[in-house]
C-alpha cells in the first residue's frame, strides 16, 4: 500500500519537474503572457462562474462563508506566508512568534485610525480636535509598516545572536508578550474589549460606504491581492540579488559565510525586519476589513499555522508557500462539514505531507535535491 | 618601492633585511589558551608579499588554530596579528575578509544547496555595496559604459522597439548599481570557475559536485573575495597523486595572479615542491622557519614531525 502511494508520488513529482522545466524553457514573452493570464484569473476569482468550477466556491455548500471573504482571508495569509518565508525559508531563522508582527500591524491601524481607540481619544483631548477626527487610513499604511518593521528590529537586535532552537523559543515568547500586553494595557488598547470602528479606505465602517463596505467583500479581495502581487514583486527582487544570496549563505553555513565577507547580523536583521513588515501589512489589511479586533484573535495557534503554511507549501519557495497558505486557509472553509474535527484532520494531513513529501508540496528545487540526497545517505548508512 | 617605504613608516617594528620583500602578514607572539590548554604558545612568523609559505606540523600542532586566529574566528589571548600594517586581532570575520585575507576549510564548508556559480558569487558580493534599498528600489544610478548598455538584438519588431526603449532609458537615467554589480559578479565568478577548471559545473548544486571539484570550488570562492593573502587549509586532503600535481600547478598560478599563499599541508612532497618558505609548528610552538631544504634538514623538525624516514614521507 505504502509502496503504491510512494510510486504515484514519484511519478507526480517527475511530472511536476517536467512542468517546471518546460516553463523555464519557454521564451520570456510567452512566460510574460502566462503570468499576465494568471494574474487576470486571480482578479476574476471572486466572480468565479465558469461551469464545472463553481463547486470550488465556498458558498456552494450549505452555510458556506462568503466566497470573496474567504478569498480575502487566503490573500492575507499568502502575504503572511511570503513574509515568513523570507525569515524561515530564506534566512533559515525559525520564527514562532510571527503573529506578534501581525498583531502590531492590526493594532497600528486600530489605535490610530479608529475614533473608539483610547489613543485617538487622547490625541483629540490633547490637541483639541473634533470628536470625529482620527488618523487617515492611507497614513496608517506606512505607520503600520514602520511600527512592525521597528518591532522586528527591536526584537531582532538582541535575539539574532541566538541560533536555532533558542531563537524559536524567544520569538514564541514575543508573540505571546504582544498578545498579553494588548489584553492588559487597557488604557491604550481597550484590553479584552477590543477596538471597533477600524477604518477602511473609505474611512470608518458605515452603511454609506460605496465600495469597501461590510456586505460586498470583492473590493477588499481585490485590494488585498494587489498588495500581495506588489509584495511578491518586491521580494522576488530581493531574492535575486546580493541580499537573497547572503540569506541563503547564512542559512547554509553562517560561519563560512562570515569568513567570505557576509555580514551575517546585518542581513539577518534585514530578513527579520522585512518579514515583520510583511506580517504587519497583512495584519493591517485584516484589521481594516474586520473593522473590529481584540487580543483573542492573535493567539499562538496562529503562529504555528503560519509556520505550517510555509513548511507544508515548501520552505524557501515563494510559489510553494503561497500555495500552502491558500490550502490551509481555504480547505477548512470549503469542507465545513469537517470543521468540528478540522484540527484533527489538519494534524493528520500534516503528518501525511511530512511523511510523503518532507520538503513541502511545491519545494524549492534546490531544497528538494538536498532532502533526496539525505534520504539516500540514510538508506546507505542503514 | 614607495609601497615598501610606506609600510615602514606605518610599521617600524618590522625589521627589514636587505633584499627581503614587503611583509604582508605578521603573527607577533600570539598566545591562545582554551582554559588550561595552551593551543598556541608564543608563535611568531611573517608572510612576505608574493611568496608561498607552508605551515606544517604533526596533528594537533596548532596549524588550523593559527588559521583561525588569522581569520578572526578566535581572538588570541595575547599577542597580535598584523596584516598590511593594520591590526587583525579582535576584528570580525567579514571585516578581515574585506582587509584581504581569505581562506578555505579543512573539512569543506561550501553552501551545499546553492549552485557552484552562486557559491562564488557570495564571495564576490563581499566587495559589493548593494543592500536591501538598492536591490528593492534600484537606487544609486550609475552611468553605464557603452558596452554595458542593453543591446538591441531581437528580430521581432515589437521586441526590438522594447529593447530600444530600454537602451534609451539606460542612456538617459543610467543603470542601477545593483544591475552592474550583479553582472560583474557573474562575469568574475564564471572567470574564476574557469580558472580552477570547473566552469562546466557552474549551474550544479555544490553538494552534487565530486569531491575534488568541491575543493576547487572552495578555492574559487575564496579567490572571489579578492584576497591579498589566500590561506589554504589542507587543500590536497583526499587527493590522488595526479590531482595533487594539478593542485600544485593551480597554487603556482594563484601566486602568479598576484596573491600571496599560505599553505597548510601534510603531504611533504607537495609542501617541499611548491613553497618558498616553511614554518614548522609542534605542540603550539614554532620550532623551525626557513627554506624547504633547510627545514627538512633541521634535526628538531626531523625528530618532531618527519620521524626517522624522511624519504618515505
Amino acid at each position: 500500500m505504502m509502496d503504491k502511494v510512494r510510486a504515484t508520488e514519484a511519478r507526480r513529482r517527475a511530472a511536476l519537474n517536467g512542468i517546471a522545466d518546460r516553463w523555464a524553457a519557454l521564451p520570456p514573452w510567452q512566460r510574460l503572457i502566462g503570468v499576465a493570464a494568471f494574474i487576470a484569473f486571480l482578479y476574476y476569482l471572486p466572480l468565479l462562474g465558469i461551469p464545472g468550477l463553481t463547486w470550488l466556491r465556498t458558498d456552494s455548500i450549505d452555510g458556506g462563508n462568503s466566497w470573496a471573504g474567504v478569498l480575502f482571508t487566503c490573500a492575507i495569509y499568502v502575504l503572511v506566508a511570503i513574509g515568513l518565508n523570507v525569515v524561515v525559508g530564506l534566512a533559515g531563522l525559525l520564527d514562532l512568534g510571527y503573529i506578534g508582527f501581525f498583531a502590531i500591524g492590526a493594532y497600528s491601524v486600530a489605535l490610530f485610525g479608529s475614533t473608539n481607540s483610547p489613543v485617538v481619544k487622547w490625541m483629540q483631548r490633547t490637541f483639541d480636535l473634533e470628536p470625529t477626527w482620527a488618523v487617515a487610513w492611507a497614513i496608517c499604511i506606512p505607520l503600520a509598516i514602520a511600527l512592525s518593521l521597528t518591532s522586528g528590529v527591536i526584537l531582532g537586535w538582541p535575539t539574532l545572536r541566538l541560533r536555532g532552537d533558542y531563537l524559536a523559543i524567544v520569538t514564541l515568547g514575543f508573540g505571546e508578550i504582544i498578545r498579553i500586553v494588548a489584553r492588559n494595557l487597557t488604557g491604550v488598547t481597550n484590553g479584552a474589549a477590543g477596538i471597533s470602528a477600524i477604518p477602511g479606505p473609505e474611512g470608518a465602517p458605515s452603511a454609506d460606504n460605496k465600495i469597501f463596505g461590510l456586505q460586498d467583500l470583492k473590493p477588499w479581495y481585490w485590494l488585498a491581492i494587489t498588495v500581495v502581487l506588489l509584495m511578491v514583486f518586491a521580494v522576488r527582487r530581493l531574492e535575486n540579488s546580493r541580499v537573497g544570496r547572503s540569506w541563503l549563505a547564512i542559512r547554509e553555513d553562517e560561519d563560512a559565510a562570515a569568513v567570505m565577507g557576509v555580514n551575517g547580523f546585518k542581513f539577518k536583521l534585514w530578513a527579520f525586519a522585512i518579514g515583520a513588515a510583511l506580517g504587519g501589512l497583512s495584519g493591517f489589511l485584516f484589521a481594516s476589513r474586520n473593522a473590529f479586533i481584540d487580543p483573542s484573535q492573535f493567539n499562538a495557534t496562529l503562529s504555528i499555522l503560519f509556520v505550517a503554511m510555509v513548511v507544508v507549501g515548501g520552505s524557501g519557495n515563494m510559489v510553494g508557500v503561497a500555495f500552502g497558505a491558500v490550502l490551509l486557509a481555504y480547505l477548512p472553509e470549503r469542507f465545513r462539514f469537517v470543521s468540528d474535527y478540522r484540527w484533527v484532520a489538519f494534524g493528520f494531513a500534516m503528518v501525511v505531507v511530512m511523511v510523503l513529501r518532507p520538503q513541502g508540496l511545491i519545494p524549492s528545487r534546490r531544497r528538494a535535491r538536498e532532502l533526496q540526497d539525505r534520504a539516500k545517505e540514510a538508506k546507505v548508512s542503514v | 618601492m614607495s609601497e615598501t617605504s610606506s609600510t615602514e613608516a606605518r610599521e617600524p617594528s618590522i625589521p627589514r633585511q636587505p633584499g627581503a620583500r614587503r611583509t604582508l602578514l605578521e603573527v607577533d607572539q600570539v598566545v591562545l589558551r582554551f582554559g588550561g590548554v595552551v593551543a598556541l604558545n608564543d608563535v611568531s612568523f611573517q608572510i612576505h608579499e608574493g611568496e608561498i609559505l607552508g605551515l606544517i606540523g604533526p596533528n594537533g600542532a596548532g596549524k588550523t588554530t593559527t588559521f583561525n586566529v588569522m581569520t578572526g574566528v578566535f581572538k588570541p589571548t595575547s599577542g597580535q596579528v598584523r596584516f598590511d600594517g593594520a591590526r587583525v586581532s579582535g576584528r570580525k570575520p567579514p571585516e578581515i575578509s574585506r582587509m584581504g585575507i581569505s581562506r578555505t576549510f579543512q573539512n569543506i564548508r561550501l553552501f551545499p544547496e546553492m549552485t557552484a556559480l552562486e557559491n562564488v558569487m557570495v564571495g564576490t558580493d563581499s566587495r559589493h555595496k548593494t543592500s536591501v534599498p538598492g536591490a528593492l528600489f534600484r537606487l544609486y544610478r550609475v552611468r553605464p559604459k557603452p558596452e554595458e548598455l542593453p543591446q538591441v538584438t531581437s528580430d521581432v519588431p515589437l521586441l526590438r522597439i522594447w529593447q530600444q526603449v530600454r537602451r534609451t532609458c539606460a542612456q538617459i537615467f543610467g543603470l542601477s548599481r545593483h544591475i552592474l554589480e550583479e553582472r560583474a559578479a557573474e562575469k568574475k565568478s564564471l572567470e574564476l570557475l574557469q580558472f580552477v577548471g570547473i566552469e562546466g559545473r557552474a549551474n550544479e548544486v555544490a553538494r552534487n559536485l565530486p569531491y575534488g571539484d568541491q575543493r576547487r570550488l572552495e578555492i574559487a570562492r575564496a579567490l572571489a573575495t579578492e584576497p591579498k593573502l589566500l590561506c589554504l587549509d589542507e587543500p590536497a586532503a583526499g587527493f590522488n597523486p595526479a590531482e595533487k600535481e594539478q593542485l600544485l600547478t593551480l597554487i603556482r598560478q594563484i601566486r602568479d595572479r598576484g596573491h600571496t599563499v599560505l599553505l597548510i599541508e601534510h603531504d611533504m612532497r607537495l609542501v617541499m615542491g611548491v613553497t618558498d618558505r616553511v614554518v614548522v609548528l609542534e605542540f603550539g610552538t614554532k620550532i623551525a622557519d626557513g627554506s624547504p631544504d633547510e627545514v627538512s634538514r633541521d634535526p628538531r623538525v626531523i625528530a618532531a614531525y618527519l620521524g626517522e624516514s624522511v624519504d618515505a614521507a
